[in-house]
C-alpha cells in the first residue's frame, strides 16, 4: 500500500515538473509581448496611432513614424513571395512527380540545405556576389526593356528593394517547397490515376487534383515563408541599403524594421528613440504572430 | 489542335519546373562555391590561435570569437536542452489539453519568430537591468531560440515510440515515471539527439538575437558576464567594413560555420534517414 502511494507520488512529481516546463514556454512567449509592450509605452503615448502612419523617423527632432520600415518589411516580403510562390511549385512538382525516385531524397535534401546555411552567408553573399551582378547586369537589363514602368525606373546600384527580396526568394524556398512536396506526397493516389486515366496530362493532374486537394497546406506553407520573410534580419540588413525613402522604384534603397533595429539598436540614445525601436519591434512581432498563427492553422487542419 | 496545346502546356510546365529545381541546386552551389573560393585564403593556424588585429594591421585571427561561439552555445544547450526535453515530454505524454495544445502551437510559431525580437526581448531583461552586455544574455537568447525546436523534436521522437514498450514495462509494474526514464528516454535517445544537434546547428548561425546582447569585444574574455566576441557578429562588423583583409576573415568566418552547420545537418540526415527506412 505504501508503495503504490510512492508510485503515485513520483508519478505526479513527474507530470507537475513536465507540466512546470512546458507552462515554461508559453510563459516566455507572453513574457515577451508584456515586456516589449510596456518599454514601447513612452513611444506609443507620444505618438500614438500616428507612429504606423508617419514617414518621418528623425533621430535628431526625435520623430519617429514607422511608416517605411514597414512598408519596407512587407514590400520586400512581397517580392519574396512573388518568386518565391511558382518556383517552391515547380520544385514540389518535380519532386513529388517527376524526378526518378533515386533521385528524390537526395535533391529533396540539397534543396533543405538551403534554408541551413546561416542568414548572415546569404547576406554576405547578396553584398558581394549578387548585388555586383543585379547592379552590371540585370538592373541595366530591366531599365533597358521595362523601364516605362515606374518600378524599374531610376539608376540600379545593386543593393535595394529588388536585391533584399530576391534574396529573401532564395531564403524562404526550401521551407515553401518542402511543405508544398509533403502536401502533394499526401494526396490519394487513386485520385491521381482516375484524373490520368480520363486523359489529363500531368499539369491538368496538378492543377485540378494535387493544388485544390492540398490547398489548405500550400496556403499554410506560403505563410510559413511569408513569415520567415517578414522577420529575416541579417541577410536584408546587409542588401536593402538602409535608406529612409520610400520610392517607386524596386532599384531603389530602403530599409525593414529588422533591419532598422540591427543598425540602430546599439546606437540609440534617450529613452523615446530606444522606446520608439522597441515598440517597431513589437508591431514585427505582431505581425509575425498572425502570420504564423494562420499557418499554423492551415497546416494543422490538413493533417486532420 | 486543343490535344496539342494542352500537351505544349504540359511540357513547358513540366520543363519550368525542372527548371526550378535545377536553380535550386544551382545558387546552392553557387552560394557554397563562393564561400569556399573566398574564405580558404583566410584559414590558416593564426586564425585559430590569434586575437584580432586592429585595422591595417595584416595577421592576427578570430580566436575569441571562435571560443565565444562556443561558450554561448554550449551556455545555451545547457539551458535548452533540458527544458526543451521536459516540455516536449509533457507534450507527448500529458499534451492532449488546453496546456499541451498552447504550448505545442507557441513552439511552433516562436520556432520561426524573427530573431531579432528575441534579442531585443532579452536586451529589456537581462542587459538592460544588470547595465552591461554579457555573454550570458547572449546565450539566453539563443537559448530561447533552440527551446521551440528542441521540445518539438522531443515530442515527436517520443510519439514514435511505440505502445509494446509502454505496455511491457507498465505490465512489470513500473510507475510511469520510471518507464520514461529507463525504457521510453533510451529509445528515444538518438531520435532526441539528432535533433539537439539540428538545434545547435541552427542557433550556431544566429546572428540577430546576439548583435545587442552579447555584443563583440576584440579581448579574451575573463568571464560570461562581459560583453563576448562570436563569430557571427565579427563576420557582420567585418563584412560591413572597408578593410579587404577584413572582408577575407569574414568569408573565413563564413565558411567555417557553414561547413560545420551544413555536415551537422547532412549527418543527421543520413542517421535520420536510415531510421526511418527501418
Amino acid at each position: 500500500m505504501q508503495d503504490h502511494n510512492k508510485t503515485a507520488l513520483g508519478d505526479k512529481i513527474f507530470k507537475g515538473s513536465t507540466a512546470f516546463f512546458a507552462a515554461g514556454i508559453a510563459v516566455i512567449f507572453i513574457a515577451m509581448i508584456v515586456v516589449l509592450w510596456q518599454q514601447s509605452q513612452p513611444s506609443i503615448k507620444a505618438f500614438g496611432l500616428s507612429f504606423l502612419t508617419s514617414m518621418e523617423w528623425n533621430p535628431v527632432t526625435r520623430k519617429f513614424g514607422a511608416l517605411i520600415p514597414v512598408a519596407g518589411t512587407l514590400i520586400s516580403t512581397f517580392i519574396a513571395l512573388f518568386f518565391a510562390i511558382p518556383i517552391s511549385i515547380g520544385i514540389a512538382i518535380f519532386l513529388a512527380e517527376l524526378a526518378p525516385q533515386w533521385l528524390r531524397g537526395p535533391f529533396g535534401t540539397a534543396i533543405e540545405l538551403l534554408a541551413a546555411i546561416p542568414s548572415i552567408v546569404y547576406g554576405m553573399w547578396g553584398l558581394f556576389v549578387l548585388s555586383p551582378v543585379m547592379a552590371n547586369y540585370v538592373q541595366p537589363w530591366l531599365k533597358h526593356w521595362l523601364g516605362f514602368i515606374p518600378l524599374f525606373s531610376g539608376h540600379g546600384m545593386g543593393i535595394g528593394m529588388l536585391t533584399a527580396g530576391l534574396v529573401l526568394t532564395l531564403m524562404i524556398i526550401p521551407f515553401i517547397s518542402s511543405v508544398i512536396r509533403d502536401v502533394f506526397l499526401m494526396v490519394p493516389q487513386p485520385l491521381k490515376e482516375s484524373a490520368y486515366g480520363l486523359g489529363c496530362t500531368n499539369w491538368e493532374v496538378v492543377r485540378d487534383i494535387m493544388i485544390p486537394y492540398g490547398r489548405k497546406g500550400i496556403a499554410g506553407a506560403v505563410f510559413l515563408g511569408m513569415g520567415r520573410a517578414l522577420g529575416e534580419t541579417m541577410a536584408v540588413t546587409f542588401v536593402i541599403g538602409n535608406s529612409y525613402h520610400l520610392s517607386w522604384s524596386l532599384f531603389a534603397p530602403g530599409n525593414s524594421i529588422a533591419s532598422t533595429l540591427a543598425n540602430e539598436f546599439t546606437e540609440a540614445d534617450g529613452q523615446l528613440y530606444m522606446s520608439s525601436l522597441v515598440e517597431l519591434g513589437l508591431v514585427l512581432f505582431l505581425i509575425t504572430f498572425v502570420v504564423l498563427g494562420l499557418a499554423q492553422l492551415w497546416l494543422r487542419s490538413k493533417e486532420v | 489542335m486543343i490535344i496539342r496545346r494542352r500537351k505544349l502546356v504540359n511540357a513547358s510546365v513540366l520543363t519550368v519546373s525542372c527548371l526550378a529545381a535545377f536553380g535550386g541546386l544551382f545558387v546552392l552551389i553557387w552560394i557554397l562555391a563562393d564561400v569556399v573560393l573566398k574564405g580558404a585564403g583566410a584559414i590558416n593556424w593564426s586564425f585559430f590561435s590569434q586575437l584580432p588585429t586592429p585595422p591595417g594591421m595584416s595577421g592576427g585571427g578570430l580566436a575569441n570569437a571562435i571560443v565565444g561561439t562556443f561558450l554561448m552555445t554550449g551556455t545555451a544547450v545547457i539551458i535548452a536542452v533540458p527544458f526543451g526535453i521536459m516540455a516536449g515530454t509533457y507534450l507527448a505524454e500529458f499534451g492532449d489539453n488546453l496546456l499541451g495544445r498552447v504550448a505545442r502551437f507557441l513552439s511552433d510559431i516562436l520556432v520561426s519568430a524573427p530573431s531579432i525580437v528575441i534579442g531585443v526581448f532579452i536586451y529589456l531583461v537581462m542587459v538592460k537591468t544588470m547595465g552591461h552586455f554579457s555573454g550570458w544574455a547572449g546565450a539566453v537568447s539563443l537559448a530561447i531560440i533552440m527551446l521551440p525546436v528542441v521540445s518539438r523534436t522531443t515530442e515527436e521522437m517520443l510519439k514514435l515510440i511505440g505502445p509494446e514498450m509502454r505496455e511491457s514495462a507498465l505490465a512489470l509494474g513500473a510507475p510511469y515515471w520510471r518507464m520514461m526514464s529507463g525504457v521510453i528516454f533510451r529509445a528515444a535517445g538518438p531520435g532526441i539527439g539528432t535533433g539537439v544537434m539540428l538545434a545547435v546547428a541552427r542557433v550556431a548561425g544566429e546572428t540577430a538575437p546576439l548583435l545587442f546582447t552579447s555584443l563583440n569585444s576584440p579581448y579574451w574574455m575573463h568571464s560570461m558576464n562581459e560583453p563576448m566576441a562570436n563569430l557571427t557578429v565579427v563576420m557582420f562588423n567585418y563584412a560591413m567594413s572597408p578593410y579587404d583583409d577584413w572582408h577575407t576573415k569574414a568569408w573565413g568566418a563564413a565558411l567555417l560555420i557553414t561547413s560545420a552547420v551544413l555536415i551537422v545537418n547532412i549527418f543527421t540526415r543520413l542517421i535520420l534517414g536510415g531510421k526511418r527506412r527501418r
